[in-house]
């Protein structure tokens, strides 16, 4: 065990787990942040995905001893109240069914935006391959992640 | 106006009104709720008064409705309630959700499986509503001492012509609550209807947006252990012994023991529970508790012969050379119209063993202590869970509670509530609360998957291509797929269904439209085989079968509406405009019925770089009334894409019982660039009433994509899945 220093969503954290542990599992045992999901913990589905430093990152192959500073942001701290434009365009598609992928997929899909405003079809399947929603919504993430880059 | 009898008993109602403390929650106009600037904020009751187990009403006039079903993914936390607020006719923004616990007192069928929530659930629903808004009425009209047959209601306001007084549901709801039950109530006509048929946001949307701890694997209670399982790798084995002493002192471990969830050696839980005993490790954290299991040494012994998926293939390739004594159904005089036809067609078709693979893998909170246990996660058969865990734990079953979260997928794999009942055996042994999670790789090579599945099919023409004798011969795991009454069954003269059962230690169970999932692509492929060599356009020739079906059909007992079928494939015909020409499209079609729901599909497919991409998939639907149109929708494109998924990329294979595959890195399931680039939804409206949606749209869409993809090579695949054979592009 020993203690690590975190900052999520803006706020500081520390933790004192094994130093193997990964991500995922100090935000959701340790820090009751739930949104992140476990799908595969071999980074296959990307239900896990966060953001560290901006960049998409699937958080359950991610130890806690591999964070070196950088701010990581969960589904929770996307937006203050649930306005992010991509997390609004999820919900004027109503793109979820079973909804346990979601938080992965919007947090592929806003970091997709950050670095690409506008992406075209193919650089959307590009940057959200990574993600498998079972329930098969791939067609409304699509035309959500258009919707919230202002494309449709 | 259709008058029913309520059919409720005194019992039924809790008359007593409840406090609730007030106070503000944040509510969600969901009517206009694109962005969260038309948040408003609903204000709380200072006291709701139950009327019936479904709703109870605030003294503010609003309304919490009870989804009384599991929800997996279909919707029904949405669509039930509808249903009810639709009787009840209150205003949809005034209307809080609340999922309830299992309560076999209250609600009927509380599960999520066949596509039967919507269509069973319709008259109850439809009742609570109705018989709360009479008794509200009742009460207006006591109140004003008027008849009630003057009195209107409109969003959850009463209203009285004559002297325009109006009341809201919330200023007489405790008096309502303490009316006598209605004997007979009147439910709306469906031209009526202001709720159902127009599309309403899932209740959930904003909650699974943001992150909100909504599932089995987000409950999280003080004092909480966390357990995991190690069952046997391969299927035939069971626990011989097990060394604990290189994980007992690892840090945070408490316990490891082994559990038996079949002690009786119950051969029909068998084909589900096909591990009934297993290690279990428990400790603090989940990290902690994975570390460990990797670091247990089992070491398994053989129960029964280990199985090969070569084996498999090879019985059931044996079975179809066989005859029944007994088939499922035989109509005229098959054998002498094969002997006399001119033509005659052949063909087998296959499947493999899938594994469900709901995005949450399996999980379950468990509190059993002496007197009582208290069950928590993600079940689509609550009530039978609670029942095993009752005869295992020993507690009477009403002294255990179970309730459902919302659940990361169910597709058929939480049917079975082993998980549930092993997560209540650690908790009892640990006489701590406990949280059962399963890893993707337990989750994965644990069982109660699709059976594998091999079907022959033959057909006879005459020398003016009619089609004179039908033959399906099919086998699988545990079960045959064949539905023997189900279409071209009733629409040929001659015919004859046959069916096989191939044992196996491993465990299979119900899979998202089972047995239709496999048969619906066999079938619909072969009568394009048929079609084609009888020289007739696929669309017409089924519609030709239907028509014999109206007219004249063979038989007493087939297991359709052929006006209905055909409505759909008429409407998908007009809808894609088939028969055009489209330069470089290639068109399948395929139509199935099951699951009481009536679908018709075209697939639309261009080869780039001699690849297969499918452009369109247009859909025709008759499920009767659609509740919330844009989330059938999505039922359906998920159905869609589902189908096709599998079809094309998945399957689990065996070598010495073991799973070939534990985790997504080589179990492919379909991914964004490959899913059809556009679906369009047509609805049969024809006001009856309404069926499920969960399952119907998956069936036949790999029979129009095969059909397309013959147009397009010329070559006929019949093996899933059909990566093995053929590369697709996104």
């Amino acid at each position: 065990m020993a203690n690590f220093d975190l900052r999520i969503n803006g706020k500081d954290y520390q933790v004192d787990v094994d130093p193997d542990t990964p991500i995922l599992w100090v935000l959701r045992d340790h820090l009751q942040l739930l949104g992140t999901k476990y799908g595969c913990g071999v980074g296959q589905c990307g239900a896990c995905t966060i953001h560290l430093d901006g960049v998409a990152t699937r958080s359950c192959l991610l130890p806690v001893s591999g964070i070196n500073k950088q701010k990581i942001t969960t589904i929770e701290g996307l937006s203050e109240t649930g306005n992010h434009p991509v997390q609004e365009a999820w919900v004027a598609h109503d793109v979820p069914q079973c909804g346990y992928c979601q938080s992965g997929q919007i947090m592929s899909a806003a970091a997709l935006l950050k670095k690409n405003a506008k992406p075209t079809d193919e650089e959307i399947d590009l940057a959200m391959n990574g993600n498998i929603c079972r329930c098969g919504t791939y067609l409304r993430v699509k035309a959500a992640i258009k919707t919230a880059s202002g494309q449709d | 106006m259709t008058i029913i009898k309520t059919k409720y008993n005194r019992r039924s109602f809790l008359k007593v009104s409840t406090v609730a403390g007030g106070g503000m929650v944040l509510g969600f106009n969901w009517l206009t709720a694109c962005t969260a600037s038309a948040e408003e904020i609903m204000q709380m009751p200072e006291e709701w008064f139950t009327v019936n187990a479904f709703l109870k009403i605030g003294d503010n006039g609003v309304v919490t409705i009870m989804s009384p079903n599991p929800e997996i993914g279909q919707n029904v936390k949405t669509s039930m309630p509808m249903v009810v607020a639709e009787e009840l006719d209150v205003d949809w923004d005034k209307v809080i959700v609340e999922q309830a616990p299992l309560d076999t007192e209250a609600f009927t069928r509380q599960v999520a499986g066949g596509s039967q929530s919507i269509r069973r659930g319709w008259n109850s629903l439809r009742m609570a509503g109705a018989t709360a808004r009479m008794m509200l009425l009742q009460a207006a009209a006591e109140q004003w001492q008027v008849p009630v047959s003057e009195l209107t209601t409109e969003k959850g306001v009463i209203r009285h012509e004559a002297t325009g007084n109006t009341l809201g549901y919330g200023e007489v709801a405790s008096a309502a609550a303490n009316m006598d039950v209605p004997e007979e109530v009147a439910l709306k006509d469906p031209k009526d209807f202001t709720i159902i048929g127009t599309s309403r946001k899932n209740v959930d949307g904003k909650k699974i947006v943001t992150g909100a701890p909504l599932y089995g694997l987000d409950h999280y209670e003080e004092g909480m252990l966390f357990a995991m399982i190690a069952h046997a790798p391969a299927f035939g084995m069971k626990v011989g012994s097990f060394d604990d002493s290189a994980i007992k002192n690892m840090p945070g471990i408490k316990d490891v023991f082994v559990i038996n969830t079949n002690p009786e050696g119950d051969e029909r839980r068998m084909q589900t529970f096909a591990f009934p005993d297993m290690v279990a490790i428990v400790g603090n954290s989940t990290w902690e508790v994975m570390k460990a299991k990797k670091a247990l040494e089992v070491s398994w012994e053989t129960a029964t012969a280990p199985e090969s998926t070569s084996m498999h293939e090879a019985m059931m390739d044996e079975q179809l050379k066989q005859s029944k004594a007994d088939p499922e159904r035989r109509d005229g005089n098959p054998e002498a119209a094969f002997a006399s036809a001119a033509k005659v067609i052949e063909r087998t078709y296959s499947a493999p063993f899938l594994a469900h693979n709901p995005m949450e893998p399996m999980n379950f909170f468990a509190d059993v202590s002496e007197e009582s246990a208290k069950l928590v996660g993600p079940i689509q058969t609550p009530q039978s869970m609670r029942g095993m865990v009752a005869a295992l734990t020993g507690l009477p079953e009403e002294k255990i509670s179970v309730m459902m979260t919302r659940q990361g997928g169910g597709f058929g794999r939480r049917l079975y509530g082993h998980f549930g009942v092993e997560a209540a055996l650690i908790s009892q042994k640990v006489k701590a609360p406990v949280k059962l999670i399963y890893s993707r790789e337990d989750d994965m090579t644990y069982g109660t998957y699709r059976p594998s599945y091999k079907v022959l099919y033959r057909a006879a023409l005459d020398e003016s291509n009619n089609l004179i004798a039908f033959q399906v011969k099919g086998t699988g795991t545990h079960g045959s797929p064949i539905f023997a009454n189900r279409f071209p069954a009733g629409t040929v003269d001659n015919y004859l269904a046959e069916s096989f059962s191939k044992p196996s230690n491993v465990s299979t169970g119900a899979w998202r439209a089972p047995r239709s999932n496999f048969i619906a692509f066999a079938e619909q492929s072969f009568l394009d085989e048929v079609a084609e060599e009888a020289g007739m356009d696929p669309i017409e020739f089924r519609l030709n079968l239907f028509d014999k079906a109206i007219d004249s059909p063979v038989g007493e007992s087939n297991d359709y509406d052929a006006e209905r079928y055909a409505g759909v494939l008429k409407l998908v015909r007009e809808k894609s405009g088939w028969g055009q020409e489209m330069p470089g499209v290639h068109r399948g079609v395929s139509a199935y019925f099951c699951h009481n729901t009536y679908v018709a599909q075209v697939v639309d497919l261009v080869m780039e770089n001699n690849k297969p991409v499918i452009q369109k998939v247009w859909c025709a639907v008759d499920c009767g009334i659609v509740i919330n149109p844009d989330a059938a929708r999505n039922q359906i494109e998920g159905g869609i894409v589902d189908g096709l998924g599998h079809g094309l990329f998945s399957s689990m294979t065996f070598e010495e019982g073991k799973p070939q595959h534990s985790n997504f890195n080589t179990y492919r399931l379909i991914r964004h660039a490959e899913a059809p680039k556009a679906i369009e939804v047509f609805f049969v409206d024809n006001g009856i009433d309404p069926t499920g949606l969960g399952e119907p749209s998956l069936p036949p869409v790999m029979a129009a994509f095969a059909n397309a993809l013959k147009k397009a090579t010329g070559e006929r695949i019949t093996n899933q899945p059909f990566v093995r054979e053929i590369e697709i592009l996104g």
